[in-house]
């Protein structure tokens, strides 16, 4: 009996829960004697901290406040290079940035405690965008105001400007994007020098929290506990920054001796919380005669904000996927990470590739034409195949047939079809209408010898009844790590969907299974618990407790044998990388990603002549992944991806205004609504990856990269006009149709 | 969330004499307070420095849709979906029921009031272009008396109205004289729905008479209504330019100056082509 | 200022509480009546995540002082279906996929439901209206769209 639940719609495993309004998310908890915690914020990007007023009229001597001087441990926040104070002490370097901490029973009186307190600063010469940041005549971080810097070189791309018979270059800007995540963050602490720290609380990394949390209480793993409660949204937002208030409300509960919650409101988690980081890149393309790529030089740069949190990572993938899914013999790839007076940007889906592919893919379609071949025939005469290298030396070695995919997406989109008509019928029309298409591909998991330096590791128990749980750090935060992790246990023993639980995560309960980031929750993850479960089902018909084509009956009784004779049924797993996997971090080369997903989106747009206004009129998305787990999480996943993809095309423009967002409230700050969505067509390949769980790739971010070019390249098919920023407000727009006789 | 709560006063009158004597009592001290869609929006942002509020939610009086032969009276009450839902002012003001259809989602329409839409004064409201071009006049209530006024008067200046400190605008009436007009509308906002607009225009006009009436909001201090576009109009002219001159739009987080004129005159076309 | 007495019927039945007259009746929902499935997302009423039914009407819930909801009828979420059977919106969420991070869920129901009970057989373009006022940055809408058209007998979306 072949037992199958690979691409069966099971119903979410959290799902009745999620629909009765049961689920419960940080805020929705209330713990005995539990007070309140809020956070006094530097009013200025960069200065000198003088003293800090407390107003009148407010009862001082009942709240508990917290300063740097009170931090036990270090005075920063764990992650890659230590430079992120917890708390303010003697300078500022962005506004916002956390400077003192209150607490008190009463939330009312708190917030009106927090505006009392003055933070008087002396104001230092600072630095807003990448520009300035470059041009370095403020020095606001080491000694160049660099995080980090990326150097990738493949061939000999000198040589290739004399054979060109065209260069083509271009610049192109993406501006910065909040998540906006409707649950905003929070978490609840208790915490004592006698019992350690213990947080509950949104976000997506519990171990990333356990480790600040220990750098900042100076205790050991076992003193430190991190619970994550349902959370109600990531997306990268919650991948670093619940570190941050995590340590805030312990040490408001450290402190104050009780439960302390802290729950930002919208406005907060919009100016105080991370973002996408803005991004420049210049490209100059040698390009044959007949529309071959001879050499692609890119110097890619992002505003990192004021610390270096995740900058070198973001930067890192952005890096790797600047020169897409083309061959070109000689690539060479310049990348920095810059500092500036800005709320340190973050993790955003995606993570550096939408960055890079929105240059590369509007660059291609302006190579295209400076070729006079369609961006379609631009592309399919450059595309990857089995054999030939990435830009890092990556060998491909799967089958992948780009030119197929891009077949079947102009077919479903009915793509030239609709060129003809809208040739024909733009020029009589008040609203011009435009077909654009982007191909890309997106690595899954973390970066050359990332998931071997994570070491992740996997657990599934059984109880004596046959109920299966499994033990992992992945955070459920609607992308479905609940269900696919269950599902794929459920397939490998063969036990039904039913029966398996999954342990809430719990640093006291699970192993880490590594961070819920990089599309690795499936890919990676997933195989670890295929392994795990197999490993307790050898468990079992090792010892004989368990023939072939065993009945759930039959497994429970021998759940209850084993335990009966054994103690606790586990089964671990830990991380090996697939074979023949070869990273080199120095030269930063070689095989960069296990596996890739590849796609083709195409988008049609109507732009109106009246308002310059664009609405998304239908979308494509194709693409291979592997193996399709879960159709409706899958579908949901790329669905969810293409709309969050056209807001940051079209809507999402953080006005920035000396460091701080002037537009932090959802009345400003525009995402698409229910009438803003087009009709989303959502089309899966399947050619199997080996290492994957049931062949299953990483998709959770792919479907980031692919819509904001392809809109672009729609508005240019519509208008004419060549667009090399976005967001496209109506107002770029308009200045960009003025200044043309369109 | 950004207030005090319990700094902030809000009583709820029985009946409508109530709130008017409680008013004139101490003039500016008590302010009226509707279905709280924009209060509760500065409110909670910690912008709303007043902080006496009389309910006038629950009084009936100032409820209901009266329909008369030669005019509409609305009680300040009237919700954007009670709008939505009279036939007679779908029929005859399309613009306002427009106008209704796009302010927020449902859950604002059911809330939001046309005197509070008024009286908040926001060069950006979306009902107020619709009730100049309607001709609209509003009842200004208080202990003292009543006093019908025009609506084109009643915005002097940024959030400053004509409303004295001890009235209450209590009814609006529109006269039905809008037969064999041409209607047109058209709210541009950050996106398709919920969207604070910047640029809103309302425009009738009737081919037999040549009579044009427009309207804007958003790109003045006050919602404007452009009488000196429609003499330029009236002479024979395109308008472009008397609108040009008439309008004062302004660069703000949401949209620019230069956007902002170019697409009121695009809609000014459009609407003397339509 | 001092607190006031009010009275609600909350999902059918009667409840008092004491509250501040400007309080949000969101607060006084989550905290003093305990029903926690109606959620803050913005304090500003544009995401819809607190969504309610007010005397039968969607409603903000952060936007509504307490004192003008005294007598009035509020439906939330805990109201919609009951512990032995879901709602056929609740149902249809949960096969469609119309929840991801559910945050948006309950607001996203309620508003479904309100749609549904005014325009039984809604067309796409009444349903991508009548849910305007409820975000949802997970699901891209597509298949709280077919979760909706699910439940109302409709099957697949009508173009």
């Amino acid at each position: 009996m072949t037992y199958s639940l690979v691409g069966v719609p099971v119903p979410r495993k959290e799902g009745r829960d999620k629909v009765t309004g049961k689920a419960r998310y940080v805020d929705d908890l209330h713990f005995e004697g539990m007070i309140y915690g809020t956070t006094v914020r530097s009013p200025v990007a960069r200065g000198r901290i003088k003293a800090l007023h407390f107003g009148e009229g407010i009862p001082w001597q009942d709240f508990t406040i917290v300063r740097a001087s009170d931090i036990p441990g270090q005075n920063h926040i764990a992650l890659i290079l230590n430079d992120q104070p917890c708390l303010a002490e003697s300078i500022v370097n962005h506004p916002e940035e956390p400077v003192l901490l209150l607490a008190h029973p009463d939330r009312y009186l708190l917030e009106d405690a927090r505006r009392a307190v003055e933070v008087e600063t002396e104001p230092l010469p600072a630095v807003f965008n990448l520009d300035e940041s470059l041009r370095r005549n403020v020095i606001i971080w080491g000694e160049d105001n660099i995080f980090k810097q990326y150097r990738v070189e493949k061939g000999d791309v000198d040589s290739a400007w004399d054979r060109a018979h065209l260069i083509v270059e271009g610049e192109y800007h993406t501006g910065a994007q909040e998540q906006l995540y409707i649950e905003t963050n929070g978490m609840i602490a208790i915490a004592s020098p006698e019992r350690g720290v213990a947080v509950w609380g949104s976000m997506q990394c519990p171990y990333y929290v356990h480790k600040a949390l220990k750098a900042v209480f100076d205790l050991t793993d076992e003193q430190v506990r991190v619970i994550q409660t349902e959370t109600g949204g990531g997306f990268g937002g919650k991948e670093e920054y619940p570190s941050m208030i995590a340590a805030h409300a312990a040490l408001l509960a450290w402190k104050s001796g009780k439960p302390v919650k802290v729950v930002y409101d919208r406005a907060e988690d919009m100016t105080a919380t991370t973002k996408r980081h803005p991004s420049r890149t210049r490209h100059r393309t040698a390009v044959s005669k007949d529309g071959k790529l001879l050499a692609m030089e890119i110097d890619f740069v992002i505003d990192g904000g004021a610390y270096t949190t995740l900058s070198p990572v973001v930067l890192s993938r952005g890096t790797i996927h600047a020169a897409g899914p083309y061959h070109c013999p000689n690539v060479r790839i310049n990348s920095r990470a810059l500092a500036t007076n800005t709320p340190p940007h973050g993790a955003f889906r995606g993570f550096g590739a939408p960055q890079s592919i929105f240059a590369l893919e509007r660059h291609l379609d302006k190579v295209a034409a400076a070729v006079g071949l369609g961006v379609e025939e631009l592309r399919r005469r450059n595309f990857i195949s089995k054999g030939q290298s990435t830009a890092t030396g990556q060998v491909i070695a799967e089958e992948i047939d780009m030119p197929a995919l891009l077949d079947r997406a102009l077919r479903e989109s009915d793509y030239r079809a609709k060129c003809e008509r809208f040739a024909r019928e733009n020029p009589g029309s008040r609203v011009k209408r435009g077909v654009g298409l982007a191909s890309f591909f997106h690595g899954a998991g973390f970066t050359g010898s990332g998931e071997r330096y994570l070491a992740s590791v996997v657990g599934v128990e059984a109880t004596s009844e046959g109920r299966v749980r499994i033990l992992a750090s992945s955070t459920e935060m609607g992308q479905g790590t609940n269900t696919i992790l269950t599902q794929i246990a459920a397939q490998t023993l063969e036990v039904p969907y039913e029966q398996m639980d999954i342990v809430q995560p719990d640093t006291r309960h699970v192993p880490n299974s590594g961070p819920t980031v990089a599309s690795r929750t499936c890919m990676v993850v997933g195989k670890l618990v295929e392994s795990a479960a197999l490993g307790l089902k050898h468990t079992l018909t090792s010892l004989g407790l368990l023939k072939d084509g065993y009945s759930f009956a039959e497994f429970a009784r021998a759940c209850s044998s084993y335990t009966a004779q054994h103690g606790p049924l586990r089964s671990y797993s830990q991380y090996q990388p697939p074979p023949g996997i070869y990273w080199d971090d120095e030269k930063y080369q070689g095989d960069a990603y296990g596996a890739f997903a590849w796609a083709v989106y195409v988008a049609e747009v109507s732009v109106d002549s009246l308002t310059y206004e664009t609405r998304v009129e239908d979308f494509v998305a194709v693409q291979e992944v592997g193996r399709v787990i879960h159709p409706v999480l899958a579908t949901g996943q790329i669905e969810g991806g293409v709309a969050q993809a056209i807001g940051y095309a079209l809507y999402e423009k953080v006005a920035w205004e000396k460091g701080r967002i002037a537009n932090g409230q959802m009345t400003n700050y525009i995402i698409p609504t229910s009438m803003d969505i087009p009709p989303i067509r959502v089309i899966f390949e399947e050619r199997p990856y080996l290492y994957g769980p049931m062949g299953a790739k990483g998709i959770g971010e792919l479907p980031m990269d692919g819509p904001a070019p392809a809109i672009l390249s729609a508005i240019e098919n519509a208008t004419g006009l060549s667009l090399v920023s976005i967001p496209v407000t109506p107002e770029t727009l308009m200045t960009a149709w003025e200044g043309t006789d369109a | 969330m950004r207030a005090y709560i319990p700094g902030y006063e809000l009583c709820a009158p029985k009946t409508l004499t109530e709130a008017l004597e409680r008013m004139a009592a101490e003039p500016g001290r008590w302010r009226p307070f509707a279905g709280g869609t924009d209060l509760m929006v500065l409110l909670e942002a910690g912008k709303l420095h007043h902080s006496c509020f009389l309910s006038i939610w629950r009084l009936r009086e100032l409820r209901g849709i009266m329909i008369a032969s030669d005019s509409v009276m609305l009680g300040c009450l009237t919700t954007f979906t009670d709008v939505l839902n009279d036939e007679v002012l779908r029929r005859e003001f399309p613009l306002l029921a427009a106008a209704a259809a796009q302010t927020g989602g449902v859950a604002t329409q059911n809330r939001g009031t046309l005197g509070g839409n008024i009286v908040n004064a926001s060069p950006a409201a979306d009902t107020p272009p619709a009730l100049l071009v309607y001709d609209a006049e509003v009842e200004l209530l208080s202990s003292r008396g009543s006093r019908w006024l025009s609506y084109h008067e009643f915005h002097t200046g940024y959030k400053t109205t004509r409303l004295g400190a001890d009235e209450l605008l209590a009814r609006i009436r529109l006269p039905r004289n809008t037969a064999g007009f041409l209607h047109y509308y058209r709210k541009v906002g950050t996106r398709n729905a919920q969207a604070i607009s910047k640029v809103c225009f309302a425009g009738v006009r009737s081919q037999p008479s040549g009579e044009v009436r427009i309207a804007l909001g958003s790109v003045a201090p006050v919602p404007l209504r452009c009488w000196r576009t429609e003499a330029a109009i009236r002479e024979g002219g395109d308008g472009l330019a008397a609108l040009a001159a008439e309008i004062t739009p302004i660069d703000d987080v949401r949209s620019t100056a230069a956007y902002r004129l170019r697409v009121s005159q695009n809609l000014l076309k459009a609407f003397l082509h339509s | 200022m001092r607190k006031v007495p009010i009275t609600l019927t909350v999902n059918g039945q009667s409840r008092t509480a004491s509250v501040w007259p400007m309080e949000r009746l969101l607060d006084v929902i989550r905290q003093q009546l305990a029903l926690t499935g109606t959620k803050e997302g913005c304090g500003e009423g544009e995401c819809g995540a607190c969504s309610i039914l007010l005397d039968g009407q969607i409603a903000n819930s952060c936007l509504i002082p307490a004192l003008q909801a005294d007598g009035s009828e509020i439906t939330t979420i805990e109201g919609i279906g009951c512990s032995e059977e879901l709602a056929a919106v609740q149902r249809a969420f949960v096969e469609c996929g119309g929840a991801q991070c559910g945050i948006c869920t309950p607001g996203m129901i309620i508003a479904a439901v309100a749609l549904l009970r005014q325009n039984p057989e809604p067309s796409e373009a009444d349903l991508r209206q009548g849910l305007a006022g409820n975000l949802c940055r997970c699901t891209g809408y597509m298949r709280i769209f077919e979760a909706v058209m699910n439940a109302c007998g409709e099957g697949r979306l009508r173009h």
